[in-house]
């Protein structure tokens, strides 16, 4: 038997099957027995029925991406086989019930019948099948099998009766297994044991927030951003923060302006309708100079769109929604750690620079679960805005006061002689409306001027690579984890490409993309729209030509799918998969 | 030689004290003036510090009113005064906040916001100064307009109904219910005083007609009369059966109760990020 370096497993049933608990279950196990995991689902977007499925990544060393092909694949209905046979490897195995479908003839993997239903209701706990499931899985191949009961336990024991049940499925499918004749070469085991996390991108921005030291928070219930929203009524009244749960997503985002208004910290989360309606509101903020933090968690549109799939369509709205020039801060994560790390900056940056802050994660990033290795807190520390200094005259307070840096001090309500109106209408430094031609081009640059030394910084890009190729990747996003996953792949193969991640996307950081441009001959730019919206903005901002490369099915790119655009970029032959 | 106690004299606000140096930009006549100095004189009974005061509005002639008085203020965008309001109060107890505003703002663009405000019964003062057309637009119908209103927007006669917007609040759960008259300045000036006053969600519903494009001064003047004296403001059916009275128009105290108690909640304990990530921990 070899030891796989990697595997790819993924569940797949009815929702209600408990697939999704199954792999979730399956990642914890994999995770505490020292395996970096990288977990992928699917739901429906209805509530009861419809086809599920839950993938697990699992390896020796980090994982950026859901993998390529599937390993495993268990089938719990014929269905399951329909949807994702085709997405298995050439040696894959398949584990399916036939009390539910016979072994495709097509198959040419190694099969196992493993009647799950049978093997639950055997033990009395016909319910107990995704248990059951769990421990088949673990006793062939591996994955953390000695920590499954306490992760059983963990997750299922609030109720005695229900968690021996649940104990004796789990038994009665590890036996079963053990009692297989193994003919597959999977096996994983993990070479050391250390502290990690186990957080979906969701948790990861919810404690990230957290430790920004937001102190209010108000949403409106939304797909995939709703959790996010639910980790907050649970922490702010704990910490003595604010909470709402709004109307919609105006009064919401309109709530976050008042309290930070009030200077509270303050954030909402939404995903591409709610950004839609909050439009606005954020022109509002930039042009009062009000911090707010957005998350806008993308799924895929337009309109309702795919509610339970992810995209990478909103960049543009995010960019550039609303009317007049208002400009915002957008930030994008491309990994669970990230949207611990982007949301810190999300707060500082939109207290330093008194603006509205936009973090793009998506879909598959927000309920995705990846082992994370401990945040070095230190790195993160708090920034808060500019205030006041000192005891003020009367009339003398100049809230947009023009600075050296264009930033001016803001003071909280209840600060004496430093009343003032923030207004929405064009005003001038106390903040009173003024129109005049001369005052509205000086406050414009000043709000578009106070931004402009982040395009200069070099914190907010990550390179990868190659140092000089002819092939240069510029991605953002979850996109980055597959172009990861290519760069390493091509590295193997010794074809040299060069990567760079845009974490923030307005201000583009364009020294750092232009340095970049120096050492690579061809841009590619991957992404998980139609339109290619990043491509575009490089082009526009930095007036030069790259090959956009556009995915538009709801799913995120494998890393293969960008190997073989590399592959045709250095002239070499498809790549053989493996 | 007996100590004399030295104290601070009281510092006494007048009404004058609550007034930015930035002129209205309201027509001369126009009802808003009258809104503008009950609140000054509703301030000054209270001898509330200005500083300790933030008014809220949306977009609307009405709405500009936060620039005129010398508190802290947020002009913010079309129908959207109450839910920045209610952030604002969340967040800052210890702030009294005022929302005003038009019938266009309150009744029409945001009127979503407002049966949730009135729920959540929060310690808010909303003054509304329902005009009963858009003003700064330049005379188009409202949702206040009498049926077959004749203006830019509705040239053959508006025909939907006016809404009662009394009975709205009311039937949300509102805790105290009031409407004045812009005309009447020291009746409103006493409305808005209770409604600072109530710890709870206030609604003073101002008739402030405005001059140049629907002048209702006449006809307001013939149709307010006071509450009776023996109405019972604790009467909730009582008070709903003057919130929908259309031939006159009741001013007065229409409705009044002790605010909701708050919810039990945690006692608060400062964050530490170490201790709640150990729930990830594998």
């Amino acid at each position: 038997m070899i030891q796989k370096e990697d595997i790819v497993i993924r569940v797949a049933g009815e929702s209600g099957d408990g697939s999704t608990a199954t792999g979730e279950m399956l990642a914890q196990a994999a995770a505490r027995s020292g395996l970096h995991v990288f977990t992928f689902r699917t739901t429906p977007a209805e509530i009861k029925g419809g086809p599920v499925m839950f993938q697990v990544r699992a390896s020796n060393s980090p994982v950026r991406s859901m993998g390529d092909a599937v390993d495993v694949l268990f089938a719990f209905n014929r269905e399951a086989w329909d949807l994702h046979h085709a997405d298995l490897a050439s040696n894959a195995v398949l584990l399916y019930d036939p009390e539910e479908f016979e072994l495709p003839t097509e198959f040419r993997g190694v099969a196992y019948p493993v009647p799950i239903g049978a093997i639950a209701q055997e033990v009395g706990n016909r319910r107990g099948k995704n248990v059951a499931a769990l421990g088949v899985v673990a006793a062939l191949f591996g994955l953390g099998l000695n920590k499954l009961e306490d992760i059983v336990r963990a997750k299922l024991g609030k109720k005695a009766d229900l968690l021996e049940s649940n104990l004796a499925a789990l038994r009665a499918g590890i036996t079963y297994a053990q009692r297989l004749e193994k003919r597959d070469p999977f096996w994983m085991e993990s070479v050391a044991e250390h502290e990690r996390y186990v957080m979906t991108g969701n948790q990861a921005i919810v404690a990230g927030a957290l430790h920004a030291g937001v102190e209010f928070f108000a949403g409106y219930p939304i797909t995939p951003a709703s959790d996010i929203m639910e980790g907050m009524a649970a922490m702010l009244p704990q910490i003595g923060g604010g909470y709402m749960q709004a109307e919609d997503e105006i009064a919401a985002i309109m709530a976050c302006i008042g309290a930070s208004y009030g200077g509270k910290r303050a954030m909402t989360a939404t995903s591409g309708p709610g950004l839609s309606l909050m439009s606005e509101a954020i022109g509002y903020a930039s042009m009062t100079e009000i911090p707010v933090v957005i998350v806008d968690a993308q799924r895929g549109g337009p309109s309702t769109g795919l509610p339970t799939k992810m995209e990478q369509s909103d960049l543009n709205i995010a960019l550039h929604g609303g009317h007049g020039d208002s400009p915002r801060i957008v930030l994008a994560p491309a990994s669970v750690a990230e949207c611990f790390h982007l949301t810190v900056w999300a707060f500082n940056l939109a207290e330093q620079y008194q603006t509205p802050v936009i973090l793009l994660s998506d879909y598959s990033l927000s309920f995705r679960t990846e082992t994370v290795e401990p945040f070095d807190l230190n790195k993160y520390p708090r920034v808060d805005r500019l205030r006041p200094n000192g005891s003020l005259a009367p009339k003398q307070y100049r809230r947009y006061e023009i600075t050296a840096n264009l930033i001016s001090p803001m003071v909280a309500p209840g600060v004496a002689y430093a009343q003032y109106t923030a207004t929405g209408l064009e005003h001038n430094e106390y903040g009173n409306p003024d129109y005049t031609p001369k005052n509205h081009a000086l406050m414009t640059e000043k709000r578009w001027g106070k931004l402009a030394p982040l395009q200069h910084s070099r914190e907010y890009v990550r390179r990868f690579g190659a140092e000089r190729a002819k092939v240069g990747i510029i991605c953002w996003g979850t996109t980055a984890g597959p172009c990861r996953g290519a760069v390493y792949l091509a590295g193997q193969e010794e074809v040299p490409v060069a990567m760079l991640q845009v974490q923030m996307l307005a201000p583009l950081p364009v020294d750092a993309i232009n340095e970049f441009l120096e050492q690579v001959e061809i841009v590619l730019v991957p992404e998980v729209n139609f339109q290619g919206q990043f491509a575009k903005l490089l082009q526009a901002e930095l007036g030069i030509k790259v090959l956009s490369m556009t995915k538009y099915t709801g799913m995120p790119f494998s890393r293969l799918e960008i190997l073989r655009q590399i592959h045709v970029l250095n002239g070499l032959a498809e790549p053989v998969l493996s | 030689m007996t100590a004399v106690p030295i104290t601070t004299p009281p510092v006494v606000y007048k009404p004058s004290d609550y007034r930015s140096d930035l002129k209205p930009i309201w027509c001369p006549g126009c009802g808003d003036f009258g809104v503008l100095a009950a609140i000054q004189q509703a301030l000054a009974a209270t001898q509330m510090n200005p500083k300790d005061l933030a008014v809220v509005s949306g977009i609307g002639c009405s709405s500009r009113l936060p620039g005129f008085l010398q508190t802290y203020g947020l002009h913010t965008v079309h129908g959207r005064a109450l839910p920045a309001a209610i952030g604002l109060k969340i967040a800052r107890p210890d702030l009294t906040v005022m929302a005003v505003g038009g019938d266009g703002d309150f009744f029409s663009i945001g009127l979503g916001h407002l049966p949730h405000a009135a729920r959540r019964d929060l310690d808010i003062t909303v003054v509304v100064m329902d005009n009963a057309i858009y003003g700064l637009t330049k005379g188009q119908t409202s949702p206040t307009s009498p049926r077959g209103h004749v203006t830019k927007s509705t040239p053959y006669g508006q025909s939907a109904q006016p809404l009662h917007p009394l009975a709205i609040v009311l039937s949300s759960g509102a805790s105290f219910v009031a409407r004045g008259f812009s005309s009447q300045p020291k009746q409103l000036a006493e409305l808005i005083k209770a409604g600072l006053e109530h710890r709870g969600f206030a609604f003073i519903h101002v008739l402030s007609p405005c001059v140049t494009f629907y002048d209702t001064y006449k006809l307001y003047k013939e149709l307010v009369y006071n509450l009776p004296a023996d109405h019972d403001p604790s009467d909730l059916d009582a008070a709903m059966h003057y919130a929908v009275e259309r031939e006159r128009l009741p001013l007065g105290i229409f409705y009044r109760r002790p605010p909701l108690e708050p919810l039990p909640r945690p006692t608060p304990k400062p964050f530490d990020t170490q201790a709640y990530l150990e729930r990830f921990r594998v």
